[in-house]
């Protein structure tokens, strides 16, 4: 008989093949991804214009940018270890990689959606309170259900007093259309034209709750801290396609054209959605907010409603499970599983000029 | 002896049945292992422990929020749209097929187009089925029946063509008119194929049924893999995806014993 031989061999062959991926400390080559939103396509801009290769050079390192189609496929990829970095938001940052146990730092904070996501009900002068009954189609478990819940908070409704349906962003501007469909809860693009459809009310948008919906570049814990150049390097790139995008000129708006054509729309509709998002274009205002004690209360907030929904896992208790730190060694949680940091040290640096 | 004359005894038939699974197994779990030991809350790969306590918990704990048992919820409605679909589907098919192998007045018409639709992809116009059907229940039902329609009309024709003239001539020399040649040669010959074509298109079934649900909806075994892939729960969907194949072969088997049972002598007519 030869198949046993065979079995061991092939076995022995697949653990080696699958414990050789353990993590190298110190290295040079970087990958980070991003997916297309408002308040990310610096990142577009940055790589298509060289500003992250020219930054990584001077670190003596290599960063590839990569853009991905599917947003939480991205997240998916980076915890799962794929990259060492990618942009997404303060809530799923707490509920993917961190609540997954990749300890994850916040380098970059962005902006924060500032009427990005909204509520939309059929029907002119609507109001909060008539949600009660309503189906509402959305993205469950994602930042837009998170908006329904703090606006439903608003209104003295509770979740039970409607019904939420699970559905994709992809086909949320279709679902609208049809009779099925009340109201939906979303983010632009698609709240635009959603908006745009005759007689429709938004009765509720993140205009409301400023601050609390937190685009973010988070990186790996660990690799930033073996590769403090790594950080450098993005944080550097990134204030620097700030100072273009937000100048006054025509570099700056050829700049926002750019951005605007790779996002799909022209520079007036780019241009209405960065209206609505708070961009942190200079690096002492992302550190000033990062500094606020409002930061460490919103993300209370988030986790206290990751839990809630059954998003911190099965194992966690309560929603101190997964540890939280931020900026003047203060932190939220469980501080012996600290697994989301907000790290304002990079961006102090590019406040003080010193990358 | 030359390879192709070599024949595994039974033993060895089995062990080699078993050899790919038991890999398989093996290269996840080792896998897995290795993950956990990095870091113990990775999600990527659960160990059989966790995936043991994640269907505990679904399919025999009460949902807080509901009250239900979400594992046996998802299972019921998701057969039942998947049922329902497949049925309307070998239906329409039959008739279509039927019609259009049969009767060459039906088949100028209905040939080609059933040629033209089947090779339209039902998920890349998915905004128009919105607008037709809704987003309910329906919506989901049709676009199963969207999918795999003609490819059964389109099998069955083929097969009424495949019956021989000469049965279709025997028939008319003794006095069977149109409707009863259908009925007594045509329906019985096709019925045990519609089940062999209905057994190939199961696969393509539970794709689009997956796909329905994971677009909008409120439960469904699509929707609660999309649902739980948020937050990359792999320890929900590795058993969910178990249980789907695990169905989808009961099915196939089951539509293998009924063609067994029902048209003993289609097995004997090709043997």
């Amino acid at each position: 008989m030869r198949t046993p031989r065979l079995f061991s061999l092939l076995a022995a062959g697949l653990a080696v093949a699958i414990s050789i991926n353990a993590p190298a400390a110190q290295k040079d080559n970087f990958s980070v991804c991003w997916t297309i939103y408002a308040g990310w396509m610096p990142w577009e801009y940055a790589k298509a214009q060289g500003i992250v290769d020219k930054w990584a050079k001077k670190y003596d390192i290599n960063i590839d940018v990569v853009q991905i189609n599917d947003y939480v496929e991205s997240i998916n990829q980076y915890t799962a270890g794929q990259f060492d970095g990618c942009t997404m938001t303060n809530m799923d940052a707490l509920t993917i990689p961190a609540a997954g146990g990749v300890d994850s730092t916040a380098l970059v904070i962005g902006d924060f959606s500032n009427g990005n996501d909204g509520v939309v009900i059929k029907g002119a002068n609507k109001t909060l309170a008539d949600l009660k009954g309503m189906p509402v189609n959305l993205v469950e478990l994602s930042v837009s259900h998170y908006l329904l819940a703090r606006g439903l908070e608003r209104a003295d409704l509770s979740e039970k007093d409607l019904k939420v349906v699970n559905t994709s962003d992809a086909d949320m501007v279709a679902a609208f259309q049809t009779d099925d469909v009340k109201a939906v809860t979303t983010w632009n693009p698609l709240l635009a034209e959603i908006e745009a459809t005759p007689n429709v009310t938004k009765v509720f948008d993140s205009s409301k709750i400023p601050g609390e919906i937190i685009d973010l570049m988070v990186v790996n814990s660990d690799t930033l801290k073996d590769n403090p150049n790594f950080g450098k390097a993005l944080t550097g790139a990134w204030y620097e396609v700030m100072a273009t995008m937000s100048a006054d000129s025509p570099e700056g708006k050829a700049a926002r054209e750019s951005m605007a054509k790779a996002s799909g729309t022209d520079l007036a509709g780019y241009e209405s959605q960065l209206a609505a998002t708070k961009m942190f274009y200079s690096a002492s205002d992302a550190v000033a907010f990062a500094n606020s004690p409002k930061l460490p209360a919103t993300m209370s907030k988030v986790a206290e409603f990751s839990f809630n929904h059954g998003l911190l896992g099965e194992g966690a208790q309560s929603a101190e499970a997964v540890g939280m730190s931020f900026a003047k060694g203060v932190s939220t949680g469980d501080k012996s599983n600290i697994k989301l940091r907000f790290d304002p040290s990079y961006m102090q640096m590019a406040a003080d000029n010193s990358l | 002896m030359r390879l192709i004359n070599r024949h595994p005894d039974r033993a060895g038939r089995l062990m080699l049945v078993l050899l790919p699974f038991a890999l398989l197994l093996f290269a996840y779990f080792v896998g897995s292992a290795n993950r956990l030991a990095e870091n113990a809350n990775d999600k990527l790969l659960p160990s059989a422990t966790q995936m043991v306590a994640a269907v505990d918990r679904l399919a025999f704990t009460e949902d807080k929020r509901s009250g239900n048992y979400l594992f046996w919820q998802d299972t019921l409605s998701s057969l039942k749209r998947l049922g329902m679909g497949l049925g309307i589907a070998a239906l329409v098919g039959l008739c279509l097929g039927m019609a259009a192998g049969t009767l060459p007045l039906l088949s100028a018409p209905l040939s080609p187009l059933l040629t033209v639709l089947s090779m339209v992809p039902p998920l890349a116009i998915l905004p128009i089925l919105f607008i037709v059907f809704g987003l309910g229940e329906l919506s989901k039902v049709m676009l199963i029946v969207i999918g795999i329609t003609p490819v059964l009309a389109r099998d069955l024709e083929q097969r009424a063509r495949e019956i021989p003239t000469e049965l279709l001539i025997k028939a008319q020399t003794l006095g069977a008119n149109t409707w009863t040649l259908m009925l007594r040669v045509v329906l019985p010959h096709l019925l045990p194929r519609l089940l062999i074509a209905l057994r190939l298109v199961l696969g393509s079934a539970w794709l689009f049924l997956i796909a329905a649900e994971a677009i909008a909806s409120t439960d469904g075994l699509g929707y609660r893999i999309f649902l739980v892939r948020r937050y990359l729960a792999m320890d929900v969907i590795v058993p969910y995806v178990i249980w789907i194949t695990l169905l989808a072969w009961l099915m196939d088997l089951g539509l293998r014993q009924v063609a067994r049972l029902a048209f003993p002598w289609y097995e004997g007519a090709k043997a």
